[in-house]
């Protein structure tokens, strides 16, 4: 069942948080909604849940239009970001809730709740309290609870912020394994998390001040951003102002034949950004090359971060931890590719 | 801080002793110890003696603690349905319509007891509804004198419950009806339990306005205690009092249990 929204619009006292949002999830298909706080990602799922009354626009779930139905009649499963357990009800009698609102017959329920428990690899604990689990057990049992109902639709609301960050690796695995074991079902995945929307979804929608900036999958969001905001909240990126002039781009005293695909909106003698990815400079003099002083170091366990500062530009190099790592202070030589620019439209910046 | 100080925190301990232990324990010591005595001339009681609490088990005393009990339970459970209710529909008011039934809680204790009596006896002293000299009219005045009570500490409760478990509830399909009582009135129990506690006992202590209202044959405790007073039997008096207030500390501290164990759930 997949999930429309059409020019979908919300505000709070005046505040537009949600502005005129179209976005399309096929049925099956794992979306991320990523941005940063405010953006309205938050926002644009409680609609689709329907805890939230768009001002305009209608939200579709499967072809119907669900935007007059209140949360209970939509058929869809959510967790949440506190897990939100009933503290007064054991595991099993969590993860039966919803299968009891929707009239299962109690011997069903049973073998339910255990392949539902079974799913998360919590079967063990069924006779437990809330209160007795780790965060990162009770969020398993608020995923089995709400996959319990075989819902078409999961909503997934930051259900990775409140664990630490070795649970959150272990369960993006398990959330990524579930989508692969849950082939129909639709994912609908709020995050402010770059790497948890990039590793898990099939398509990330990026959010950014109430408005769709940018919609597709997370690689063409990483290699070829049309945006300056996509560009420097994806990933990490070295943003440099330039110049497209007559095929080529000039920036920071280069001259370097512009990228085969540039995007649209961009014409010979605009002002453009130029986006290189730290991880794809090099130390040492390469087919493009600039100098510069080395300003700040950071060694982060397989890579090393130098930031060197170029004509007043910062340039931040992401190269191997075995690499030799220049001194703070001394000039540096920092290379690059072609291939390895992206140009983006000169635009706001995250 | 000041109070990480170890001298500092020694006397506002011994300045707390001294101001609250006189104010609120000593009276109440000296009802504890005026009912076990026969006379009160000197600084101290005199002549131990425990007839008093014979008295109280006696007849009419006896009846007077079942009348309050009786009393206080169904005006708590009346207040806790109708308090709880209220708060649970103000909250889906919105602003202005909370600020209203807000201000409509606040009416029966802003006003003077004696005056919410006398508008109960007023009101159903003439037909069509006649209620005077029937216990129905002393149920009535103590539910709602309390009710406000109930409807406050509910609604400051339902102010600082997360509306996410209810959420989450809807979003598994249950309906409005099941998600209160399955998911938030057992989230809210704790403080449920607190509420009843404090009804109980301000139903138990009422007296300005049961003075005005109740019949012949349903005399509440407190009514005792004051003719008793009255006619000069301090002793006695006191005897009744002792025990009026062991009842309400034992029924709150029975509620106080049901809300510890919801609360470590």
């Amino acid at each position: 069942m997949g999930i429309r929204l059409d020019g979908v619009s919300v505000s709070y006292g005046g505040t537009t948080v949600l502005d005129s949002l179209d976005l399309t999830v096929e049925p099956g298909e794992f979306t991320a909604l990523l941005g940063p706080s405010g953006s309205g990602k938050t926002t644009a799922l409680r609609s689709v849940a329907g805890f939230v009354r768009p001002d305009s626009g209608r939200v579709f779930l499967g072809g119907r239009d669900v935007t007059d139905l209140p949360p209970y009649s939509r058929g869809i499963g959510m967790v949440v970001q506190s897990y939100a357990l009933f503290p007064h009800m054991r595991v099993d009698q969590n993860v039966a809730f919803g299968l009891r609102a929707q009239g299962v017959p109690r011997r069903e329920v049973r073998t339910r709740v255990g392949e539902a428990l079974e799913l998360t690899g919590m079967a063990e604990y069924a006779r437990r309290h809330p209160r007795e689990l780790s965060g990162g057990q009770q969020q398993r049992v608020a995923i089995s609870r709400a996959l319990a109902v075989r819902p078409q639709v999961l909503l997934l609301d930051e259900p990775l912020s409140a664990l630490d960050a070795r649970l959150r690796s272990e369960m993006t695995t398990e959330l990524a394994r579930l989508h692969r074991d849950l082939p129909d079902l639709t994912v609908l995945h709020v995050t402010h998390d770059q790497g948890e929307a990039l590793t898990l979804a099939d398509r990330v929608a990026l959010l950014e001040r109430a408005r769709l900036r940018e919609y597709d999958t997370p690689r063409n969001l990483y290699d070829r951003p049309r945006t300056a905001f996509a560009a420097g909240f994806v990933g990490s990126a070295n943003l440099l102002p330039g110049r497209l002039d007559r095929g080529s781009v000039r920036f920071c005293g280069l001259d370097v034949d512009a990228p085969d695909a540039l995007p649209s909106g961009v014409a010979d003698g605009d002002d453009l950004r130029v986006c290189l990815r730290p991880h794809r400079l090099t130390l040492g003099p390469s087919e493009h090359t600039v100098r510069g002083r080395v300003t700040d170091l950071s060694w982060r366990g397989s890579t090393h971060r130098v930031t060197a500062d170029v004509d007043g530009h910062s340039f931040t190099a992401e190269v191997p931890g075995t690499a030799e790592i220049p001194d703070l202070g001394t000039t540096v030589e920092l290379g690059f590719t072609r291939r390895d620019l992206v140009v983006v439209p000169a635009g706001e910046e995250p | 801080m000041l109070v990480h100080d170890r001298l500092t925190r020694r006397s506002i301990q011994t300045v707390f002793l001294l101001v609250f232990l006189p104010l609120f324990a000593l009276p109440l010591a000296v009802i504890l110890a005026a009912s076990l005595s026969t006379n009160w001339s000197g600084a101290l009681p005199s002549g131990f003696t425990l007839e008093h609490y014979a008295a109280v088990l006696n007849g009419p005393t006896l009846d007077a603690l079942r009348v309050s009990v009786v009393t206080a339970v169904i005006a708590s459970v009346c207040a806790l349905v109708a308090g709880t209710w209220a708060a649970l529909s103000a909250h889906s008011l919105g602003p202005r319509g909370r600020r209203v039934m807000d201000a409509l809680f606040m009416l029966p204790v802003a006003v003077p007891t004696v005056v919410v009596g006398l508008a109960l006896l007023v009101a159903f002293s003439s037909p069509p509804v006649l209620l005077n000299g029937t216990q129905m009219i002393v149920f009535i005045a103590h539910t709602v004198l309390v009710t406000a009570f109930a409807y406050q500490s509910v609604s400051a409760a339902l102010d600082r419950l997360d509306p996410v478990h209810a959420q989450v509830a809807a979003s598994l399909g249950a309906r409005p009806a099941r998600t209160l009582f399955l998911v938030r009135l057992p989230l809210l129990l704790p403080s449920l339990s607190g509420a009843a506690g404090l009804c109980f006992a301000l139903s138990m202590g009422e007296l300005s306005a049961t003075m005005m209202l109740y019949p012949p044959d349903w005399t509440p405790l407190p009514v005792r205690i004051f003719t008793a007073t009255d006619r000069g039997a301090l002793f006695t008096g006191s005897a009744f009092a002792v025990v009026l207030m062991a009842t309400t500390l034992l029924v709150m501290f029975a509620l106080s249990l049901v809300r510890t164990r919801a609360g470590h759930r």
